[in-house]
C-alpha cells in the first residue's frame, strides 16, 4: 500500500499501490489459491484501468442478503411439504414444515428490509409493480405469500394447542379447513418464492450470478428442497418422515447436478467459484449436502432419530453454505475487472469486430 | 410470442429511435445527452468540480492514489464526473516526442527571444506531425531518450453515467424511484428511492452507487433541473475545451463522425466512438464518447449488454426450475417404498 494515503474515512477499503501498472495489461495478478486446480480457461491478457472494477460491487450485505436467498427457499420448499403432509395424512411432518415455512419467511423479510438502506421507506417496493425487476415481483409474491404461512401455521398452533378455548369440535374442524385452504394456497406460491431469487441474482450485470442464468435457478430449487427437507428430517418422527427422506435424495442430486453443469456453461465467470472464500463454502456445502442425503436414506433404514437430526443438520448447512458461496463468488466476480472485460472481449472478438 | 420485442418497439432490448416516446411521453422533445471528446480533454476536471458544486454532491474522501493525476478513481454515489488519466508510452498524433529540457534555461532562451535562428520568435510553428526529431534513428519516430525512457501520451477522459437507451438500472428498480425523463435520460427520485440497492449491480458500467451515509443511491442527472430550463449541464458548461459537448443526441452524432474522420484524416488512427451505436448491448448511450484506445483502457466495459434482455429466458427458466421443484415433492410424496409403514 501507497503511505501516500490521505487518511479520510470516507472511501472505501484498499486502494492500489504507488507501483499501481499504468494503461494496458493492468490486470489483477490471479491469486491461484487452488492446489491443484484445473484451469478453467487459459490465461488472457487484458487491459484495464489501473486494476480497477469495472462494475460498481452489489451493495447488499451478505448476511442479510445470502441469508434472504437461503430462508426463501427454506420457506418456499417447507410449504409443498406441509401441504403433501396434509393432504397424505402425515400430520406430524405437516405441522413443523407449516411452522417452519412462516417463521423462515418472517426471519427472510425481516432480512431484507435490514438491508434496505433507508428500511422505513419498505412500503415504496409496493409503490408499482415492475415485471422487470425481480426485486418488485418477488416483493408482490412474498406479500401473497407471507400471510398465507402466518396463518398456516397460526391455525395449526391453535387447533394442536386447543388455544381457542373451549370451542366446540364444529369451530375447531372450521379452523382445520381454514388451516388447510391456506397451507395449499402457500404451497402454490412456494415453488415461486424458491426459484425468483435465482431471477433475483441473474438479473444484473455481475458475471458469476449472469452467466449461470438458466441453471442457478434449478440449483436454487435443489437447494430449497434438501433444505426444507432437513428441517422436516429433524423434526418429524421418523414413521412420518419418508417424504422428507425422498425429497432430500432428490433436492440433493438437482442441486449438485445444475451446479456442476452452471459451472461448466459459464465460462471464465465460473472461476470465482474455484477460488477463496466461495471456494471453501461451496466444497463445504457439497460435503455436507451429499452426508445429509446419505444419512437421510440411512435415518429410514435405522430408524434413528439422532441419525435423521445429523441429517437434517448437514442438509441445513450445506443449503445455507451454498447461498453465501454464490453470493460471494458474485461480489468477488464484480470486483475484478478480469470477469467483466475477457467474456466480452471474447464476445466482440467471435463477432468478428 | 413471435417477433417479441421488435414489436413492442425494443423496448426491452435493441435498437430504439424514440425512448421518451416509448417511455410514455407522446410530445417529448428531442433526445439530449454528451459527446465526450477525449482527444481534446485537458484533465483540467472543471466538470468534476462543476457538477460538485451544482448538484450539492458531498465530498467523498481526498486521497492521494498514485494513479497518475487521478484521485478521483470511480464513478460513484458523490462521483457523477469522474476524468481518468492514462500513461501510455505511445505517441500521440501530431505529437513531439523525445524532447529533453534539462540543459534548456528557459530564461534565458526568453532572453533572446526572436534574436538568433536557434530560438524562433512568435509565430514559429512546431514540426510538422508524425515527423521525428533531429537525431532520431531512420524510421522510427520516437527515439528512446538516453535514460531509457520513452515517450509518453496522456490520455484523458471525463467519465459519467452513460443514460442508456435500454438502462438496467432503470429496468430493476422495484420502487419506480429511477425514471426516462421526457429528454431521454435516466434519473433517479431521492424521495422515491428506499435504498434496496439493486440499481448498483445491474448497471454493466459501474456508474450508479449507494450513499453510505445515506442509503440512498445516486448518480448524473444530466443536469435534470438545468434541462429544464434550457440551460446545459454544470459540467458541459464548464469545460474549457469543449470536450464534453451536450446537444440533441443526433446531432452530437453527426458532429462525433465528422471528428473521427477528421482525427482518422489526421493520422489519429486510434480514435473511435464508443456507446454511439443504437444496435449495441443498451441500445446506444445518451451520452457517448471518442476514445484514442480501448474502452477497458478507461475502465469501460469494451461490450456492455443490459440484463434485462435476458430476463424473459431468466423467468422462463425459474418457472421451469418452480415447476420441477414441485415434481420432486410430488416424487417425495408419489413414490411410497413396497414394504407398508
Amino acid at each position: 500500500m501507497s503511505g501516500a494515503d490521505a487518511g479520510r474515512g470516507g472511501a472505501g477499503g484498499g486502494r492500489p499501490g504507488r507501483e499501481a501498472p499504468t494503461g494496458a495489461y493492468a490486470g489483477r495478478r490471479r491469486r491461484r489459491r487452488g492446489r491443484g486446480e484445473r484451469s478453467m480457461v487459459p490465461d488472457a491478457s487484458f487491459s484495464s484501468y489501473y486494476g480497477k472494477p469495472v462494475l460498481n460491487k452489489p451493495t447488499w450485505k451478505a448476511l442479510d442478503i445470502a441469508g434472504y436467498l437461503y430462508l426463501g427457499g427454506l420457506a418456499g420448499a417447507s410449504s409443498l411439504l406441509a401441504a403433501g403432509g396434509e393432504l397424505t395424512g402425515r400430520p406430524r411432518l405437516a405441522a413443523p414444515a407449516k411452522l417452519g415455512a412462516a417463521g423462515a419467511i418472517s426471519l427472510s423479510l425481516a432480512a431484507l428490509v435490514h438491508d434496505l438502506g433507508r428500511p422505513t421507506r419498505f412500503l415504496n417496493m409496493l409503490r408499482v409493480f415492475k415485471p422487470t425487476s425481480p426485486m418488485s415481483v418477488g416483493s408482490w409474491i412474498l406479500v401473497g405469500y407471507a400471510p398465507l404461512t402466518m396463518a398456516a401455521a397460526a391455525t395449526e398452533v391453535a387447533v394442536r394447542y386447543r388455544l381457542l378455548g373451549s370451542t366446540a369440535a364444529e369451530v375447531a374442524s372450521r379452523y382445520r379447513l381454514l388451516g388447510s385452504a391456506a397451507t395449499l394456497g402457500a404451497a402454490a406460491l412456494g415453488p415461486a418464492v424458491a426459484t425468483y431469487t435465482a431471477v433475483l441474482l441473474s438479473d444484473t450485470a455481475v458475471p458469476s450470478w449472469h452467466e449461470g442464468y438458466r441453471q442457478l435457478p434449478f440449483v436454487f430449487a435443489g437447494s430449497a428442497a434438501a433444505a426444507a427437507s432437513g428441517l422436516a428430517l429433524a423434526a418429524a418422527p421418523t414413521s412420518q418422515a419418508g417424504p422428507a427422506r425422498r425429497t432430500a435424495l432428490l433436492g440433493a442430486a438437482l442441486e449438485l447436478g445444475a451446479f456442476q453443469l452452471m459451472r461448466r456453461r459459464m465460462g471464465i465467470a465460473a472461476e470465482p467459484f474455484d477460488q477463496g472464500r466461495p471456494r471453501i463454502l461451496l466444497r463445504a456445502s457439497e460435503a455436507l449436502t451429499v452426508t445429509g442425503a446419505a444419512l437421510a436414506l440411512l435415518s429410514g433404514r435405522l430408524r434413528d432419530r439422532r441419525v435423521a437430526l445429523a441429517a437434517g443438520a448437514a442438509l441445513l448447512t450445506g443449503s445455507a453454505a451454498l447461498r453465501f458461496g454464490v453470493f460471494h463468488a458474485g461480489v468477488a466476480s464484480a470486483e475484478d475487472p478480469r470477469y467483466t472485460v475477457v467474456p466480452q472481449r471474447e464476445r466482440l472478438a467471435a463477432q468478428g469486430s | 410470442m413471435g417477433d417479441g420485442p421488435e414489436a413492442r418497439g425494443n423496448q426491452w432490448y435493441g435498437p430504439q429511435p424514440d425512448v421518451a416516446g416509448a417511455s410514455g411521453y407522446p410530445d417529448a422533445p428531442p433526445r439530449m445527452g454528451f459527446f465526450t471528446d477525449t482527444s481534446v480533454c485537458i484533465g483540467c476536471k472543471a466538470c468534476e468540480v462543476a457538477c460538485k458544486e451544482w448538484n450539492a454532491v458531498p465530498e467523498d474522501g481526498l486521497e492521494l492514489t498514485g494513479m497518475s493525476y487521478d484521485n478521483t478513481q470511480t464513478l460513484g454515489a458523490d462521483t457523477w464526473r469522474h476524468v481518468a488519466f492514462i500513461e501510455q508510452s505511445k505517441p500521440f498524433g501530431g505529437q513531439e516526442p523525445g524532447v529533453r529540457h534539462e540543459d534548456t534555461d528557459v530564461f534565458a532562451a526568453a532572453a533572446r527571444l526572436g534574436t538568433d535562428a536557434s530560438s524562433p520568435g512568435p509565430g514559429a510553428t512546431a514540426p510538422p506531425p508524425g515527423q521525428a526529431p533531429e537525431g532520431a534513428p531512420a524510421g522510427q519516430i520516437s527515439p528512446l531518450s538516453p535514460d531509457g525512457r520513452t515517450e509518453l501520451r496522456w490520455l484523458m477522459s471525463s467519465d459519467v453515467c452513460k443514460h442508456c437507451t435500454h438502462a438496467a438500472c432503470l429496468d430493476v428498480c422495484p420502487t419506480g424511484a429511477l425514471f426516462r425523463t421526457e429528454f431521454g435520460t435516466v434519473v433517479v427520485q431521492s424521495d422515491i428511492c428506499n435504498g434496496c440497492g439493486y440499481c448498483v449491480p445491474a448497471c454493466p458500467y459501474g456508474v450508479i452507487d449507494q450513499r453510505k451515509d445515506d442509503g440512498r443511491v445516486w448518480k448524473c442527472t444530466l443536469c435534470y433541473d438545468r434541462l429544464g430550463v434550457g440551460m446545459e449541464p454544470a459540467c458541459a458548461k464548464a469545460c474549457p475545451t469543449d470536450s464534453i459537448q451536450f446537444g440533441p443526441l443526433d446531432e452530437l452524432r453527426e458532429r462525433a463522425a465528422d471528428r473521427v474522420a477528421r482525427l482518422h484524416a489526421a493520422g489519429v488512427a486510434d480514435a473511435r466512438l464508443y456507446g454511439e451505436d443504437p444496435g449495441d448491448g443498451v441500445g446506444g448511450d445518451g451520452a457517448f464518447f471518442l476514445l484514442l484506445d480501448e474502452p477497458e483502457v478507461y475502465g469501460l466495459p469494451p461490450d456492455p449488454v443490459v440484463t434485462t434482455r435476458d430476463l424473459p429466458d431468466m423467468w422462463r427458466h425459474a418457472a421451469l426450475a418452480a415447476v420441477t421443484l414441485v415434481g420432486l415433492a410430488v416424487g417425495g410424496f408419489a413414490c411410497r417404498p413396497r414394504r407398508a409403514r
